[in-house]
């Protein structure tokens, strides 16, 4: 028997221990990073996976759950300044326990403008969402006392998130470290809801309301959840942005509309129906105005939208869809290489089988 | 019409039900009646209201709001109920144009079938091997995308995932929509067969009057959103208007 013919046979099972290798070489690179890396790049992989958990936000609600939001922007910052504002009155607060609050807040948040989404949806909910991130960022230069307005508001010197003696970790690994088992835990998170009943029935929503409807889903009460899940996540990110930066600033000039727009954005290269898609989305935004030559920043939005279009044309799905359907060409060129297929007949339709997966499975 | 003695005890009871689409009205309060082990149909043209009427009994949310008048459902008002409660209460909605979850496998539409059925597992598993038993090409296809299916294919899928509920009652939509002349024999063959022998009680919506008279009980006409004709099955195919109007002559 062929190689080839050997690995069409193994498929699922090789498909299965692939996965888990992939997992495993993703978290091992993930641990080796900082140890790589100087402190300033380690910041911008923190900031990676803060923006990554409020796109991963965005996955779960627009990708396996057919609603939109523009207003993310607000649920993260309502996590960020969660964070800024409790550390900056309270230093002996716990950091950490502050996310669970900024979680919770955001949480609620999201309940709440997930009501009306019950009654709109499409283009109008869009609207109304945007409508919220524009309402945030004045309601922070409204309560400027507490929030610091457009001037932004840190915490006081020597309150920095800083690494505890016993790891002999320098201060940016340590707060690079914290926040990777936290992400790692919300991808954990993520990927169990979507496989869970309540995931499934998300899934119908987003592919039929009236026929989900009909079959016993109570429609209301799993689209309310998944937008306060979606939020959750994003205010999980703000704090976690805050927790690790150098210096933990926040100010209004960046809880914009645009905060809200790149989230989509990294949604939309990694991949709408995918878990680790939005991280890989979240390093592109966060890292494009890196290879932009410093003198042409102003091209970056520019390069950005030119991506999107392409990407719009050559991988709909993101770079985790492109990926899944390279695989499954793969695999078919294996296949016709091992001529174990019974007739071209089967295989097409096989591929086409592939084709469709890539829209409701997460990687 | 003849009034007819129909048996068992009523299931479902629709008192002057009026549905409004904004300044249309697609429903001028109908009545009808469904008994326990019938099989039921309401015939009648596009845009007679069949659709609406089906969605209001299975509360479909965006219908309930706009409808009046009262459904009884085993001795209960159900009008104004979520769609999700009354599938609770043992009553199984299969929307028209087949309405499958496109991109789950079938055995995952099937399971989203039970959604409800939480706790006995042991049932469940008996009735999606009975689906299998009763569907053989579903069998073959467990693990495809349910968008791939054929169109008579998905409609047995939609038919076979309302089932995987479990129901005592079902509500079918138009099951021939779409189909091609042959496969639609297939599926009122299928209705017959699940009328025999599953004890299900169904009201079956239709446009091709020929078919859905030949597996019914009891019948009713439904023109522009009003009844106006009903009896025992046979008798309305044998009805000189009925015919003139629905069965070709």
């Amino acid at each position: 028997m062929s190689a080839a013919s050997w690995a069409v046979e193994k498929r699922p099972t090789l498909v299965k221990v692939g996965r888990w290798v992939g997992w495993i070489g993703i978290i091992a690179v993930g641990l080796y990073l900082p140890q790589a890396f100087p402190p300033f790049r380690v910041g911008q992989f923190n900031t990676i996976m803060a923006y990554g958990l409020a796109a991963l936000g965005l996955a779960l609600l627009t990708g396996f759950n057919g609603q939109i939001s523009i207003g993310h922007g607000a649920f993260f910052g309502i996590g960020a300044y969660t964070t800024v504002i409790i550390v900056g009155d309270h230093p002996e607060f716990p950091w950490l326990a502050t996310t669970a609050v900024g979680a919770l807040l955001a949480f609620a948040v999201g309940i709440v403008v997930g009501l009306p989404a019950l009654r709109i949806r499409g283009l109008y909910l869009g609207v109304v969402t945007l409508a919220l991130a524009l309402l945030f960022r004045q309601a922070l230069e409204k309560y400027s006392d507490l929030t610091g307005g457009s001037q932004g508001r840190g915490v006081p010197r020597g309150q920095k998130f800083s690494a505890p003696d016993w790891t002999g970790l320098a201060n940016d690994q340590w707060r690079y470290y914290v926040i990777f088992v936290i992400v790692v835990g919300c991808l954990v998170l993520s990927r169990n809801i979507v496989k869970s009943r309540m995931g499934r029935a998300a899934v119908a929503i987003r592919d039929n309301e009236t026929a989900a409807e009909v079959l016993g889903v109570n429609v209301a009460r799993t689209k309310v959840l998944m937008f306060g899940v979606s939020a959750m996540l994003a205010g999980i990110g703000g704090s976690l942005l805050v927790i690790g930066s150098p210096i933990p600033r926040v100010s209004a000039n960046s809880f914009t509309i645009v905060l809200s727009i790149t989230f989509l954005v990294a949604l939309v290269v990694g991949g709408a129906t995918s878990i680790l898609g939005p991280i890989i989305g979240a390093a592109f935004v966060v890292l494009l105005p890196e290879v932009v030559p410093h003198e042409q920043q102003v091209l970056t939005p520019v390069i950005l939208g030119a991506v999107l279009i392409a990407l719009m044309l050559v991988a709909p799905d993101g770079v985790v869809g492109l990926s899944r359907r390279s695989a499954s060409w793969a695999w078919r060129m294996l296949a016709r290489a091992a001529d174990t297929g019974p007739d071209t007949g089967l295989e097409t339709g096989d591929s086409s089988k592939e084709q469709l997966q890539l829209d409701s499975r997460e990687s | 019409m003849s009034d007819a003695v129909r048996p068992g005890p009523t299931v479902l009871s629709v008192r002057d039900l009026v549905v409004t689409y904004g300044a249309a009205t697609a429903l001028h309060g109908i009545s009808f009646e469904v008994h326990q082990g019938e099989v039921v149909t309401i015939i009648g043209g596009n845009g007679a209201g069949k659709t609406t009427t089906l969605r209001t009994v299975s509360g479909v949310s965006e219908v309930i709001q706009k409808s009046t008048g009262e459904i009884t459902f085993r001795e209960q008002r159900i009008d104004g109920m979520p769609a999700h409660r009354i599938a609770k209460m043992g009553l199984a909605h299969i929307p028209e144009g087949r309405r499958v979850f496109p991109q789950l496998s079938v055995a995952e539409n099937l399971e989203l079938g039970s959604f409800r059925r939480r706790g006995d597992r042991a049932a469940v598993a008996e009735d999606l091997a009975d689906m299998y038993r009763r569907f053989p090409v579903l069998a073959e296809r467990k693990e495809q995308y349910a968008g791939l299916l054929s169109g008579g294919e998905q409609q047995m899928l939609a038919i076979a995932r309302g089932l995987m509920a479990g129901p005592s009652f079902l509500v079918m939509d138009e099951p021939s929509l779409g189909l091609a002349p042959l496969i639609v024999n297939q599926m009122f063959e299928i209705i017959q067969q699940l009328a025999a022998d599953s004890g299900v009680t169904i009201l079956l919506v239709e446009q091709v009057a020929t078919k859905a008279l030949a597996v019914a009980d009891y019948a009713y006409v439904l023109e522009s959103g009003a009844i106006t004709a009903h009896g025992p099955a046979g008798e309305l195919a044998a009805d000189p208007l009925v015919k003139k109007a629905y069965l070709g002559g």
